[in-house]
């Protein structure tokens, strides 16, 4: 029992600790779930354009809490997650996806890994086919 | 037989190639400066207060007609004045408007900071909440951009100018503006 009354305020000051980094600027409120679990699945798709390795979710910077404030906006308003999408990137540039879209010039990323594979395959069934004459040209003096 | 032993050093060498040119490409110290989609593209338009007169809108319509530099800056912006001096010395051959945009800013320390520097601009418009700077795809200070007669986004920089960055980069991009019409 004392030791629980030790723990208890330790337990209050944690707390404390964790709610700190959200209360400099009012965090967002969401209307229901739905929502808020859309504007979490974009807004981890999105790449922070200040700290370059966060996504717009994560950032603590004060863009990307601007950015989400615009986002939950343009959501509002009725957009597409691929409006929203392109409304940053028409400010910001490609990079703001951390899935590049398909097209001519990102055909080698989307790609270059399956030619890579291709190329190795015919490798190995280059390997495979020269052995296999190879041995077939050993045995064939045994066989006559 | 012979050219097989080779192939292992010749992979490595080729991977030590890869490596060396990642290295050479990443030389320049704007590496994570991201390249505006703006650039070639008409300037968005803003209307907002005059950081001195809060009554007077000012539009990028008004700014049309000549060439003109957008300076993005703050007076929390620690960059923006290590760049002041820069600035002002450009400003001073007045060889192109230079325009602030006051960033997020409080009035009080805008106009505070503008005394203590001085003032290099030929006018401060003042984005407290920031949000016509996203339209210009803004997202740190300094940010400065070129717009020519036209209102057509020519250069940006993103982080604090240099005279470097001004005589290599800046003056022929504004000549380039310039000559194309």
């Amino acid at each position: 029992m004392k030791f629980a009354a030790l723990l208890l305020p330790l337990l209050l000051f944690a707390g404390a600790a964790f709610a700190q980094p959200a209360t400099p600027d009012a965090p967002l409120q969401f209307r229901d779930a739905a929502e808020e679990a859309r504007f979490h699945a974009l807004a981890s798709e999105l790449r922070c354009v200040m700290c370059q390795n966060q996504s717009l979710a994560d950032s603590n910077a004060q863009i990307a809490r601007d950015l989400r404030g615009e986002i939950l906006q343009l959501m509002r308003r009725g957009q597409s997650d691929a409006q929203i999408e392109q409304f940053l990137v028409a400010r910001y540039g490609e990079f703001v996806l951390y899935k590049p879209r398909v097209e001519a010039g990102t055909w080698l990323l989307w790609f270059g890994p399956a030619l890579i594979l291709l190329a190795g395959a015919f490798v190995v069934v280059g390997i495979v086919r020269r052995r296999s004459r190879a041995t077939i040209a050993n045995d064939e003096p045994q066989e006559w | 037989m012979k050219l097989s032993r080779w192939l292992p050093l010749a992979i490595f060498l080729a991977l030590g190639l890869l490596l060396a040119a990642g290295v050479w490409m990443s030389r320049n110290p704007d590496r994570e400066a991201l390249p505006s989609p703006l650039i070639g593209k008409p300037a968005p338009d803003f209307a907002l207060p005059s950081l001195h007169e809060p009554q007077r809108t000012i539009t990028l319509r008004e700014l049309r007609g000549q060439p003109f530099v957008l300076n993005v800056w703050a007076s929390w912006c620690v960059e923006c004045r290590v760049e002041h001096p820069v600035l002002t010395r450009f400003a001073e051959t007045r060889r192109v408007r230079v325009i602030g945009y006051d960033w997020q800013d409080e009035r009080a320390d805008a106009l505070r900071w503008l005394e203590q520097f001085g003032n290099p601009f030929w006018v401060v418009v003042a984005d407290a909440d920031g949000k016509a700077a996203i339209d210009w795809g803004v997202y740190g200070a300094p940010e400065t951009f070129l717009v020519d007669r036209a209102g057509v986004i020519r250069w940006k920089h993103v982080g604090p100018l240099d005279d470097g960055i001004i005589a290599n980069e800046l003056l022929p991009a504004l000549q380039r503006a310039e000559a194309s019409r």
